[in-house]
């Protein structure tokens, strides 16, 4: 056996490595939990690495699972080593090439980072439920349980496929072992190659389709074959178990890791036994461990090879005095008599009664249930009852264990205070904020200690899920032994808290240790902090004999060229108070560590951190405990008492922390939640707000247009209005003509502005006498926000001005109107949300909108509180997420669907005509609706239809009565990112838009896909890095609005509102208007552009004065006035691409890596774009009348 | 005609040197410059600030929004090497050094010590020519002592003296307390020449949209007489050769400035104004005109109307101002 080589990596890479390293072919396409696998292969093959017999892998990233699993299906019956990654819903969409790929036994493994799937909600987190919908394909699954094994395993996979012929799902959880971060042995060449048998490769090769020996293979079969050609392949599923535990025996002998394709861990006499797969095992090993220790006599068989199941082998593998049986599933598969795991271990036990293969001395009960769903924490207390639950004399079936099912009683009760964590394993927590590089710096600690010291290491964080302000917290523990702890940490030896506003309202000392450590980021001194501290906080470090450390980690950021960055500060802190390492090596590690992570990045960026190590060790300074607690401060609320109940009791829950304490009661039972909600959480992320000068105000309107998170609002009213407004409250007379006799004001929600400061960027007015000043100017939160907020209370009361439709035309008219999508959890300066908000300002009270999964399904609609509001007539856009890939059939199903209430409700008034009335029932039904001013006199009439319905008493009247609101227009928008509609979804959009349907389409179109972390689209521009294009993009980005143009009867445009706002105003306005299909696609600046999220505005001007966007609208109804439907609404390009280039780090990348690539790229670029303009610019000089002669 | 100079011990053909701009960026125009009649050329220069403000901005962009949601822990394929800093100003010195054949100068503005030695170091080693120093700085702090100020620009030249063997060329502002003092110390320090003097871009307002405008004016010839000024008093009597920059434009500047005691005139805005081919036109004139006047070299014209050569030596003091405006009141 070589050298031991040890690395600390997370689940994903230990999977890549071997897969990259064992292929030649990886066709893959980003999706959460997994995408890490796909990128880090596709960044290895761009630099050129090869695997083991010398090739570098051809990584391919295709539209969809469903043409990555076609792509591996193809490349494996030419005969190439092929492989994919994926999870969840991509697992799904892989089904029908997995029974083609096992029907045809081609040797393959795909790599499931296991992911819950979609059903009442979106879950992105860990279990069983994709691989377990992927059971029937043939398949075989085989499950690691850890990062070692997520590595061993992929090996193992493979040469299992290779010897069997039959293709493989190796799959571990989703994050827990997919993102847990371990420090584990690493497969070297030499033990890989030693296991692979090149016979077998050859034979696969052999297997392969050549014209120079051609076979046929994918016939149809009609009845009289197909049965008989199914149940030829048994043998091989047969032989399989066999197979793969001969190669884990091999894998033994190359490495001394020791698996079973079922293994059993506990004593030889075990009556009570637990059977189950994942990392859940991981837990269970350490529990029965200790209660082994107890002289219990417990054990748990761990599933390795789930598929083929091996019934006599697993039976063989249980010990023969069992008396009781917990079969646990990570999943959840309703209205069956149990899970699969679970059916499939009862099974075995019958059949080995009906088989007599007499193995247990009393037949022992089986009872299953479910435990972990959506990466729901597994403990050792949870194993403990699982194990209780067994004693009874009739232990509970179909149970739950880690909820709290009051409505079913399926769980099972919990012993709290069981707590079996070893005592020296180092345990620490620290929270941060996703922006100051907490989890960076925490990354990059374990990796010193890990390589560093001869300690076992892991570490393991967990987001919120806001894309702005996200809160982050990272668990790392450390010890002499292997960490198997797949749950996170209860009690800490150490607690780093690296924000100080956290402590307004989070007990982060809640899980401190007697005697532990504690450092806080605060702008106080040793001496001033603990008048500052809440009392709850006070009173744990003085009970629990707290060590208190504190330090001003942002001004040594600051003081040390570093922004808000604290991670390098905060680290150098925890290694010298931990003292994990001496002083002087600690401090050496770091440093070697800056220099490794930072020299590729120049000399000044490593200067600068480690200037701030040195500046760290002399701001870090120890607290002198007081021996009492004085302080009056308190602990906030999260949510305010005036919110409504489930607000409080459910979501203000979840924003505590709380989440998995509340029972199954308290849920819906079909994913309804209400809608408003974000109102009720106040982050308090910004640091400074913008403040308006009405004085200097021009009222354009572009501030509140522009503002990612709607908290710049703009109202007109009365001036009567005014009386008891608050006395800082700022108003000023109405500057638009038709609005003379009114009052303006424009107010600021200074609790969630999240300071991203593009509303001052884009502001053109000047204060005059102080030219630096414009009409809106950022200004310190904390001493503005109590009298803001009250201003703010103020504002909301004040009236809501009903536009006319011409009024909506123009932006500082417009922008009156309210918004019904506010506060999301998208990115401080999101270049998407404008466009939500615009079009809820417009359409909001009549709108369905179906959002495709991203970007804006997150900001959109993720728990705990989501931002599609209401007016105050309680109506409000009606918003779902069905899936990524069928958004645009899920939105025409929505238009369809209420096509047919309409023209029931109109059917049916038209048979109660003589009740209500004829000239009425005409004024209804031949409503035109085409602007605002009709559609208010509509729903006017329909109130008034709804009165006179209520008074006759008839069946009809009561049927139309319940639809009778449909005869007001609605709006069906379908809304998603470009990974959808240029890609994923483009099959789908493109028949929805043939359809002719009255549909609206909005793409908001980053180029990439944002929210699994930018990788390249169809709508990446050439030469852009992205993941999956490290090189640079390679081809032009697709022209979906040339394709869209080509049906004739869509309208479409392209829209870049921080280039030209009103045009955007106008597309949208056209696009309802059109009777029939419109797409609008949209640019959205974008985080993952890597440019100045503030000045946003600028690289949208510059990209479309630089000819790389384009501005158009193509309006079919002008066809019909004669008129060219097309009409170009930008200018010839006059600025340089190089400029606009130069502003985005997607384009810079390339040129900071390869220049003359770069030089390239910007050449073929620029011809495109004269191209483009010289195509576009003629088909807008097209002169119709001329053409029709 | 015999148009040769020695600057910093380099043997050039005439005295027409392409002065730093962002022409000598594309490396093709190097070489036009080369065949235009140029005898060296200043390549660009490295800007420390523009260095760390790119290494900053591409830190910045690529960290930025990371590890921050659990679906997009980053945004970017994973960072491989790099060409950050001045990796690529140096591998653009060395193509140019290898595309023509005249000497290459480079040219280094730096604000701290530190990056003044490093980068110093490594431009030496792409085997230019020589180097000049822009030592560009505008103090607005106000209790920096001007002691202060001088002493820091000596201690970069002694510094970077020490630290590299190619010739140093140090390009000035006038604005010292005693010019001809600094002139002194900084010739005394190590440099081997003198570039008088530096054109301060400086800002200006734009009425329409309040803000401030940075752009480029060119200069015009009014603007050599401060280095005329400064080029005739300094001629021999200080080591360091010296190079007249600002405000060449015509012939006529050129012969002026050599008579003043320049070794070569550095043009820049006259090539922006003129192409660079117009340094042909600016040779042959001046090979004309030295014919015309009966010079049988440049050199022997070098320095010729110095303060210390020329007849009416104080017309470069204090009297001669005085004169001046009496004449001008007449």
């Amino acid at each position: 056996m070589p050298e031991k080589i040890f690395e600390t990596l997370d689940g994903n890479e230990a999977a890549a490595i071997i897969a990259h390293k064992l292929n030649e072919v990886i066709a893959i396409y980003p999706i959460t939990p997994a995408s890490s696998m796909g990128e880090l292969s596709d960044a290895w093959s761009s630099v050129g690495k090869k695997n083991i017999w010398g090739t570098v892998p051809k990584v391919i990233e295709m539209q969809s699972e469903g043409g990555a699993a076609a792509v591996v299906h193809g490349s494996l019956q030419t005969g190439s080593l092929t492989t994919t990654f994926t999870a969840s819903q991509g697992l799904l969409l892989m089904i029908p090439n997995m029974y083609k790929i096992a029907g045809e036994l081609t040797p393959t493994v795909f790599h499931v980072a296991a992911r819950a799937i979609a059903t009442h909600g979106l879950s992105i987190f860990g279990d069983h439920s994709d691989v377990m919908a992927a059971r029937t394909t043939g398949f075989a699954m085989l499950c690691a349980s850890s990062v070692q094994e997520a590595m061993d395993f992929s090996l193992i996979s493979q040469v299992a496929s290779l010897e069997s012929k039959i293709p493989f799902i190796h799959f571990f959880d989703g994050f827990r072992t997919s993102h847990e971060i371990n420090k584990i042995e690493v497969l070297q060449d030499e033990q890989i190659l030693s296991l692979i048998d090149d016979s077998k490769i050859t034979e696969h090769r052999k297997r392969a389709l050549t014209p120079d020996n051609p076979f046929i293979r994918g016939t149809a079969q009609n009845p009289d074959v197909f049965f008989q050609s199914r149940e030829r392949a048994n043998i091989f599923y047969n032989n399989c178990p066999s197979i793969v535990q001969k190669v884990m025996d091999d894998f033994k002998k190359v490495t001394g890791r020791k698996y079973k394709a079922f293994e059993y861990f506990g004593t030889e006499d075990a009556e009570r036994v637990i059977v189950m797969m994942g990392s859940g095992c991981e837990a269970a090993s350490e529990t029965i461990s200790y209660l082994v220790g107890q002289d219990e006599k417990v054990g748990l068989l761990k599933v390795r090879l789930y598929r083929p199941f091996d019934s006599k082998r697993f039976i063989e593998t249980l010990p023969s005095s069992v008396k009781s049986i917990a079969v646990l599933d990570r999943t959840k598969e309703a209205g069956s008599s149990g899970e699969p795991l679970y059916l499939d271990c009862i099974q075995a036990v019958f059949e080995n009664n009906t088989r007599n293969w007499k193995k247990f001395n009393i037949m022992p009960k089986i009872v299953g249930g479910r435990y972990g769903l959506a990466s729901k924490e597994f403990t050792p207390a949870m194993v403990k009852a699982v194990l209780d639950n067994l004693k009874n004399e009739m232990p509970k079936n179909n149970f739950t264990v880690g909820i709290n099912d009051d409505v079913s009683f399926t769980s099972l009760e919990i012993d709290k205070n069981f707590d079996i964590e070893d005592e020296k394993v180092f345990k620490s927590i620290f929270y941060g904020l996703g922006s100051d590089g907490t989890v960076g710096a925490n990354k990059n600690t374990i990796k010193i200690i890990g390589e560093n010291t001869d300690n076992y290491v892991q570490a393991y964080f967990v987001y919120d899920s806001k894309k702005s302000g996200s809160t982050t917290v990272s668990y790392l523990r450390f010890g002499e032994k292997p960490i198997r702890s797949t749950y996170l940490i209860e009690k800490a030896n150490f607690i780093g808290c690296h924000q100080w506003n956290f402590l307004e309202k989070m007990n982060v000392l809640e899980k401190i240790n007697e005697n532990g450590t504690f450092l806080l980021n605060t702008p106080f001194s040793a001496e001033e902090i603990w008048s500052h501290l809440p009392k709850e906080i006070q009173k744990t470090i003085i009970e629990k004999k707290v060590n208190f450390f504190v330090i001003d980690a942002d001004k040594v950021a600051k003081d040390s060229g570093m922004r808000n960055r604290i991670n390098t500060v905060m680290q150098t802190c925890f290694f010298v108070i931990s003292e994990i390492l001496p002083h002087q090596i600690a401090v050496k590690a770091i440093k070697d560590s800056i220099i490794e992570t930072y020299s590729k990045q120049g000399k000044e960026i490593v200067r600068r951190n480690i200037l701030a190590v040195e500046k760290t060790l002399e701001n870090l300074f120890e607290v002198v405990i007081p021996t009492e607690s004085n302080s009056e401060i308190k602990l906030q609320d999260y949510i305010s008492n005036t919110a409504p109940d489930f607000v409080k009791n459910v979501l203000g829950k979840i924003l505590e922390g709380k989440g998995d304490d509340l029972p199954v009661s308290l849920f819906p039972y079909d994913g309804t939640y209400p809608s408003d909600t974000a109102k009720w959480e106040k982050r308090n992320l910004a640091e400074e707000i913008p403040v308006w000068d009405p004085d200097v105000c021009i009222q354009c309107g572009k501030c509140a247009f522009v503002c990612p998170h709607s908290v710049i609002r703009v109202k007109v009213y009365d001036k009567e209005n005014l009386v008891d407004s608050p006395i800082t409250f700022k108003s000023h007379n109405a500057k638009v003509r038709e609005w003379d006799d009114l009052k303006l004001s424009i107010q600021v929600s200074p609790e969630d502005c999240t300071g991203c400061g593009i509303c001052v960027e884009v502001c053109p007015a000047v204060n005059k006498s102080e030219t630096r000043l414009k009409a809106i100017n950022m200004m310190p939160q904390p001493p503005l926000r109590e009298q803001e907020k009250v201003n703010w209370d103020f504002f909301l009361k004040l009236p809501e001005k009903k536009l006319t439709h011409s009024e909506t035309t123009h932006i500082r008219q417009q922008q009156v109107q309210q918004p019904l999508f506010e506060f999301s959890g998208a990115c401080s300066g999101c270049g998407e949300t404008p466009y939500l908000k615009l079009l809820s300002q417009l359409f909001g009270d009549r709108i369905y909108i179906a959002n495709a999964t991203g970007c804006s399904s997150i900001y959109g609609g993720n728990l705990p509180t989501t931002p599609w509001s209401k007016n105050e007539q309680g109506r409000g856009p009606a918003w779902s997420n069905s899936l990524f890939e069928d958004n645009a059939e899920f939105g025409l199903g929505m238009r369809v669907s209420v096509n047919q209430h309409k023209e029931m409700a109109e059917s049916l008034l038209k048979e109660l005509n003589n009740e209500v009335g004829n000239e009425f029932v005409f004024a209804i039904i031949n409503a035109k609706q085409k602007d605002e001013a009709e559609i208010h006199s509509q729903r006017d009439r329909v109130e008034i239809l709804k009165e006179k319905l209520k008074k006759i008493n008839s069946p009809k009247a009561l049927k139309l009565l319940e639809l009778a609101d449909y005869l007001v227009k609605k709006s069906v928008w379908i809304v998603g990112g470009d990974g959808w509609a240029y890609d994923i979804g483009f099959g789908g959009l493109d028949h929805v838009l043939a359809s002719g349907e009255n549909v609206k389409i909005l793409v908001l179109d980053t180029e990439v896909y944002s929210n699994t972390g930018g990788q390249m689209s169809k709508s990446t521009p050439l030469g852009a890095i992205a993941k999956f294009a490290s090189g640079g993009k390679m081809t032009p980005k697709k022209d979906l609005g040339m394709l869209a143009m080509n049906y004739g009867n869509v309208y479409v445009a392209s829209v870049a509102f921080g280039a030209k706002d009103e045009h955007t105003l106008k597309a949208f306005l056209e696009a309802e208007a059109f009777d029939g299909p419109s797409i609008i696609i949209a640019y959205s600046h974008c985080i993952a552009h890597g440019i100045n999220m503030t000045k946003a505005l600028d690289n949208q001007m510059a990209l479309v004065k630089s000819g790389q966007w384009s501005l158009y609208r193509y309006n079919p109804d002008n066809l019909l006035q004669g008129k060219n439907p097309f009409k170009l609404d930008s200018a010839k390009p006059s600025l340089p691409l190089k400029s606009y280039l130069n502003m985005e780090n997607r384009f810079n990348i390339l040129n900071k890596l390869e220049p003359e690539a770069a030089n390239k790229f910007l050449d073929k670029a620029k011809q495109l774009i004269d191209e483009k303009w010289t195509f576009y610019s003629n088909l807008d000089a097209k002169d119709l009348h001329h053409e029709q002669k | 005609m015999d148009l040769s100079t020695n600057y910093l011990g380099l043997k050039l053909k005439n005295p027409l040197v392409p002065s730093a701009s962002p022409f000598s960026e594309n490396l093709d125009n190097i070489k036009i410059m080369e065949e235009s009649g140029a005898s060296a050329v200043v390549f660009h220069s490295l800007f420390e600030e523009q260095i760390i403000n790119e290494a900053e901005n591409f830190h910045h962009h690529i960290t930025f929004g990371t590890e921050s949601f659990v679906e997009a822990t980053s945004f970017f394929p994973e960072p491989q090497d790099f060409h950050i800093g001045i990796e690529n100003y140096l591998a653009n010195l060395t193509k140019a050094k290898e595309t023509v054949s005249i000497p290459v100068i480079a040219s280094l503005n730096c604000k701290s010590l530190g990056s003044w030695t490093d980068f110093a170091k490594e431009i030496e080693k792409t085997g230019v020519d020589a180097l000049e120093l822009n030592i560009y700085n505008i103090p607005t702090n106000f209790d920096l002592s001007p002691q202060y100020i001088e002493d820091s620009y000596l201690n970069i030249i002694k510094k970077i003296r020490s630290e590299i063997n190619i010739p140093i060329a140090v390009k000035l502002s006038p604005y010292f307390n005693n010019m001809a003092y600094m002139a002194k110390k900084i010739s005394e320090a190590g440099a081997n020449g003198l570039v008088l003097f530096n054109r301060f871009y400086q800002p200006d307002i734009d009425i329409e949209t309040l803000k401030m405008k940075t752009t480029l004016s060119l200069s015009t010839s009014v603007e050599n007489r401060l280095s005329l000024t400064w080029i005739g008093i300094l001629y021999d009597n200080i080591t360091a050769d010296l190079a007249a920059t600002s405000g060449i434009h015509k012939t006529e500047d050129v012969i002026k400035l050599i008579m003043a005691g320049a070794n070569v005139t550095m043009m820049c805005s006259a090539l922006l104004k003129n192409g660079i081919p117009y340094l042909k036109i600016i040779e042959k004139e001046l090979k004309e005109w030295l014919e015309e006047h009966e010079y049988h070299s440049l050199k022997q014209m070098h320095g010729s109307m110095s303060k210390k050569k020329s007849h009416d030596g104080k017309a470069f003091e204090r009297e001669q101002y005085i004169h001046t405006i009496q004449n001008f009141s007449n």
